[in-house]
C-alpha cells in the first residue's frame, strides 16, 4: 500500500473550462482521501510539520483520516488552521509542507493539501464550522475588539476573539466579505460558497459583520479607538502596482486586480451583470505569481483567442503554486519566459493594439535567494494584444497611511508591528498583508491568530490553546 | 439597505434621491461621493454627495439617467431600498484660503458645486458660480445658489435661459473684464467642458481645481481602474481626487478612458430595456 503513488485530484473537461467558471478539480472522495492518507509514513521526526507556517498537526490528522476517524481529524486541523477548505485549495504546499514529506524524497510527496482540502468540505458539509469549540463553550471574556477588513487574517482574528468571549465588529469597505477571497481568487479555483460558509459560521457565533464601510472615511480611525477596546488592522495590501511603461493608461490595460473584481465580485462574467468586462482576442498577462495565472486563466475562460504570459525569470522561478501553472498550461496558456514588456502601442482611439517586449537572461542571486534578470538589448520584439493584465505586485492601500493618523508605516505603507502584531498605538494590533505587503492566505491567518493572542493578554481574558 | 427616503424629479432624466444612511451623513463633507449599486445584479457606481443632514442621517444625490445602473435607480421609489450604500469616498474640498472663488458646472456638475455654495457662503467667502445648460428645462438647484452666491450667471445653449452660449464665454468675459479678481476657478462637468476651461484660466493664471468623473470600480483604492496622469504622475481619482489641479491633468487620457466601456454599455442597456 506504502508504494503506491500519489492520488491526483479529478479534473473537469475541457469543455466545462471554457465556458464555466466551475471549479476545475474535483474534492477526493472518502476512500481516495483514506487511500491517500494511507501513505503517510507517519514520521516521528514529522518535517512537514516544520514547513507548515501555523504548524498543523499534519500526521495526526492524516492518522485519523486513515483511521476514517473524519470529525476527529477535523478537529485536529481546526486546532490551529480555521479554514482547512480554503487552505487545502490555495496554500503553495509544495514549497511548505509537502516539500519538506520525507516519501518526496524518492517518488512523490504525500498530497497534504489534498487531504486538508478533503477534511475542510467534510467540515462544511457537516456543519462542522470555523470554531474548533461549539458556541457553548465560549469563553466570558469582556472586552470589544474592531477588526478592520474581512479577509482571511481579519476573519482568523475574529473567530478567535469571539471564542475568548470578546464582543467583536468587522467592518468591510466592499459589499462582500472575504477581502482577496472574494475578489481576488476566481471561482474555478476558489468556489465562493465555500467562504460564505466560514463567514455564515462565524456569524452564529455571533461576530458583526459591517459591510459598505471604509475605515478612515465612513468612520474615523480615531472614532474606531474610542468605540473599542482594542483594534485590528486586516486591511490588506490592495493597491497594484504598475510598470511605469509608456502606454500603460491605454484603454485595455487593466491591473490584476480591476480585472478579477470585474470578473469575481462583480460576476462580469454572467450576462445579467450589469458590470461591464472587455472579452479580448489576444491576451498579455505579465507577472508569475498566482494573480497573474488567476487572470490569464480567468482570459481563457472568458473566450479569448490566445493569452500569452510574460514573466522575466525562468520557470524555475516563478512563484505561482505548482498545480496553477500545470492547470494554465493545459488550458492553452502560453508561458513566455525571460521576457519583459518595454512598450505598449496604441490605436489611433486610445486603445492598446499591442506591446514590445525585450528578452531578458539571469543573472546573480538576489539577497532573497533569488535569481535576479538583465534586460538584453537589441532583443526588441512586438506582439499583437487587445487586452493587457499587469499583475506584478501590490502594496497596501494608501487610506491607511493616509487617514490612520499616528499609526507609524513604512515607506510602502506596510504597518510596522512587533512580533506578537502590536503597532506603535496602544490597543491596535495589524497582521496579513497590510504588514508583510502580499503574502499568502496561511500567513494572514496566522498573523490573525497572533494578534488574538495579544488581543487577549491585554483584555486580560483566557486564550483557548 | 438603504432606503430612498424621497424622490424628486428636477429635470427631464435628473431626478433627486434623499437616502437614509446615517453613517455616510455623519462624515460627509463637501467634493466627496458614495458608491452605490441597486442591486444583486448592480454595478458600483460613484455618485457625488450634493447634499446630507447629520441629524436626519440622511445623504442626497443628484443623478442624471444615462444607462443601466442610473435607469434602474430611477425605477426606484420613495421607500424603496438600495442594496448598497458606501461612502464617503475621495478627498474633501478644500476651499478655504482663497479670497474670491468662481465655481463653473455644466449640466449635472450643479451636484458638486451646490454643496461648495453652502459651506462657502457659511464661511462669508465672497463667490460666483456660472450654471451652464442645454436649455431652461435642465436648470437645477439654480434658485437655492442664487440665494448662497454673491453673483449668478446661468448660460444655456439655446438661449432659452440666461445668456445663450457656454460657460467658457462667460468665464472669459469674466476674466477679460478683469473686475473680479478671482483668484480660484473651481469647474465641473463633461471632460471638454474642463478642459477648455482650463485653457482659458491657464492663459489668465487663475489657479484651477476640477473634479475628475473616472470610470471606477471599487472606490477605495484596490483596482487602479480610475487612474488619470496629474502633471506626470499617475493617481487614483477615487482615493487622491475626484478634485485636481486642472492645469496638471492628461485631458485627452481622461477623455479616452472615460469612454472605454461605451460600447458593451450600450449593448447591455439595449438589452435589459429590450430596445
Ligand atoms: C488573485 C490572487 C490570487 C491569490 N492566490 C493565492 C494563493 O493561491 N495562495 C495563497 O496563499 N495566497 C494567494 N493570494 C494572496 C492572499 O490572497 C493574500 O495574501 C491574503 O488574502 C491576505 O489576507 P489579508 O486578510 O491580509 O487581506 P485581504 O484578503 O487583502 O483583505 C483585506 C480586506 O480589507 C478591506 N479593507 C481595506 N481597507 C479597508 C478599510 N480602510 N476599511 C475597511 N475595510 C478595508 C479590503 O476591502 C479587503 O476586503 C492571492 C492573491 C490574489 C490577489
Ligand atoms: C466621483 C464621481 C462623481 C459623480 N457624481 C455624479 C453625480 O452626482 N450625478 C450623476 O448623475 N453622475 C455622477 N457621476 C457619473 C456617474 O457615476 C455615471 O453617470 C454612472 O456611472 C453611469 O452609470 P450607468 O450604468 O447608468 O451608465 P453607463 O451605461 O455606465 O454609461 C452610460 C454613459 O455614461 C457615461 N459614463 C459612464 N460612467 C461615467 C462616469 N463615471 N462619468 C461620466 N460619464 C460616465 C458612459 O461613457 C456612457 O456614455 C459621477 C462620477 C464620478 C466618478
Ligand atoms: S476605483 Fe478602484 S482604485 Fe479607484
Amino acid at each position: 500500500m506504502k508504494g503506491t503513488p500519489r492520488n491526483k485530484l479529478l479534473e473537469i473537461s475541457m469543455i466545462e473550462r471554457q465556458h464555466t467558471f466551475k471549479e476545475t478539480t474535483l474534492t477526493y472522495d472518502k476512500d481516495v482521501a483514506i487511500n491517500e492518507a494511507k501513505r503517510c509514513l507517519n514520521c516521528k521526526s514529522a518535517p512537514c510539520r516544520q514547513g507548515c507556517p501555523v504548524g498543523v498537526n499534519i500526521p495526526l490528522f492524516i492518522s485519523k483520516i486513515a483511521d476514517s476517524n473524519f470529525d476527529s481529524a477535523v478537529q485536529v486541523v481546526k486546532a490551529t488552521n480555521a479554514l482547512p477548505a480554503v487552505c487545502g485549495r490555495v496554500c503553495p504546499q509544495s514549497e511548505q509542507c509537502e516539500k519538506l514529506c520525507v516519501r518526496g524524497k524518492n517518488g512523490s510527496a504525500v498530497a497534504i493539501g489534498c487531504l486538508e482540502r478533503f477534511l475542510g468540505d467534510y467540515a462544511i458539509d457537516n456543519g462542522i464550522y470555523c470554531a474548533a469549540v461549539g458556541a457553548n463553550t465560549l469563553k466570558a471574556g469582556h472586552g470589544s475588539v474592531a477588526i478592520i477588513g474581512s479577509g482571511p487574517a481579519s476573519l482568523t482574528c475574529a473567530c478567535e476573539c469571539i471564542q475568548n468571549g470578546y464582543k467583536v465588529v468587522v467592518f468591510e469597505a466592499l459589499h462582500a466579505l472575504g477581502g482577496v477571497l472574494i475578489y481576488g481568487i476566481p471561482e474555478f479555483r476558489l468556489p465562493k460558497r465555500l467562504v460564505d460558509a466560514e463567514i455564515k459560521s462565524l456569524v452564529s457565533l455571533g461576530v458583526k459583520f459591517e459591510i459598505n464601510t471604509l475605515i478612515g472615511r465612513s468612520i474615523s480611525f480615531s472614532d474606531l479607538r474610542k468605540r473599542f477596546d482594542a483594534v485590528f488592522i486586516g486591511t490588506g495590501a490592495g493597491l497594484p502596482n504598475f510598470m511605469d511603461i509608456e502606454g500603460e493608461n491605454l484603454n485595455g490595460v487593466y491591473s490584476a486586480n480591476e480585472y478579477l473584481t470585474r470578473v469575481n465580485l462583480m460576476k462580469a462574467y454572467l450576462d445579467e451583470s450589469d458590470t461591464p468586462i472587455m472579452r479580448a482576442r489576444n491576451v498579455l498577462v505579465i507577472g508569475g505569481g498566482n494573480v497573474a495565472f488567476d487572470s490569464a486563466r480567468t482570459a481563457m475562460r472568458l473566450g479569448s483567442k490566445s493569452v500569452v504570459l510574460a514573466y522575466r525569470r525562468t520557470k524555475d522561478e516563478i512563484p505561482a503554486r505548482v498545480e496553477e501553472v500545470e492547470q494554465a498550461e493545459i488550458e492553452g496558456v502560453i508561458i513566455s519566459i525571460l521576457s519583459i514588456p518595454v512598450k505598449l502601442l496604441s490605436d489611433d482611439n486610445g486603445n492598446v493594439r499591442g506591446a514590445i517586449l525585450k528578452k531578458c537572461k539571469l543573472s546573480e542571486m538576489d539577497v532573497r535567494g533569488r535569481r535576479s534578470f538583465e534586460i538584453i538589448e537589441n532583443t526588441d520584439y512586438e506582439i499583437e494584444c487587445d487586452l493587457v493584465i499587469v499583475a506584478i505586485g501590490t502594496n497596501p492601500n494608501p487610506i491607511v497611511k493616509e487617514c490612520f493618523s499616528d499609526l507609524v508605516t513604512d515607506s510602502v505603507g506596510r504597518v510596522l508591528v512587533d512580533q506578537n502584531n502590536i503597532t506603535n498605538l496602544p490597543g491596535v494590533y495589524a497582521g496579513g498583508d497590510a504588514v508583510t505587503g502580499a503574502a499568502t492566505v496561511i500567513s494572514a491567518m496566522g498573523a490573525g491568530r497572533s494578534a488574538a493572542k495579544s488581543i487577549a493578554r491585554q483584555l486580560n481574558g483566557k486564550y483557548i490553546n | 439597505m438603504y432606503q430612498i427616503i424621497a424622490k424628486r424629479v428636477c429635470a427631464p432624466e435628473v431626478i433627486e434621491y434623499v437616502i437614509y444612511a446615517p453613517v455616510i451623513a455623519s462624515s460627509a463633507a463637501p467634493g466627496q461621493f458614495v458608491m452605490l449599486r441597486v442591486d444583486e445584479n448592480g454595478e458600483r457606481v460613484p455618485f457625488t454627495i450634493c447634499d446630507f443632514d447629520r441629524l436626519k442621517g440622511s445623504v442626497t444625490i443628484l443623478v442624471q439617467t444615462v444607462g443601466v445602473s442610473t435607469y434602474k435607480l430611477s425605477l426606484k421609489n420613495a421607500g424603496d431600498d438600495i442594496l448598497d450604500l458606501a461612502g464617503p469616498f475621495g478627498e474633501a474640498t478644500d476651499l478655504k484660503n482663497y479670497s474670491r472663488i468662481l465655481l463653473v458646472a455644466g449640466g449635472i456638475g450643479v451636484a458638486v458645486i451646490y454643496p461648495q455654495a453652502k459651506v462657502l457662503n457659511s464661511k462669508d467667502c465672497k463667490f460666483d458660480v456660472i450654471l451652464g445648460v442645454r436649455n431652461s428645462q435642465m436648470l437645477v438647484y439654480s434658485n437655492e445658489i442664487k440665494i448662497l452666491s454673491d453673483y449668478l450667471y446661468i448660460t444655456s445653449d439655446d438661449g432659452s435661459v440666461g445668456i445663450k452660449g457656454f460657460v467658457t464665454d462667460k468665464i472669459g468675459e469674466l476674466l477679460n473684464a478683469n473686475q473680479s479678481h478671482y483668484d480660484l476657478v473651481f469647474a465641473v462637468g463633461p471632460p471638454p467642458m474642463m478642459r477648455a476651461v482650463c485653457e482659458i484660466t491657464k492663459r489668465f493664471n487663475i489657479k484651477t481645481i476640477v473634479s475628475l468623473n473616472s470610470i471606477m470600480l471599487d472606490g477605495t483604492g484596490m483596482c487602479g481602474c480610475c487612474r488619470v496622469t496629474i502633471g506626470g504622475q499617475v493617481k487614483y481619482s477615487c482615493v487622491h481626487g475626484p478634485e485636481f489641479d486642472g492645469h496638471l491633468v492628461d485631458w485627452n487620457e481622461v477623455i479616452f478612458r472615460s469612454k472605454r466601456f461605451n460600447a458593451l454599455e450600450k449593448e447591455h442597456y439595449c438589452k435589459l430595456r429590450g430596445l
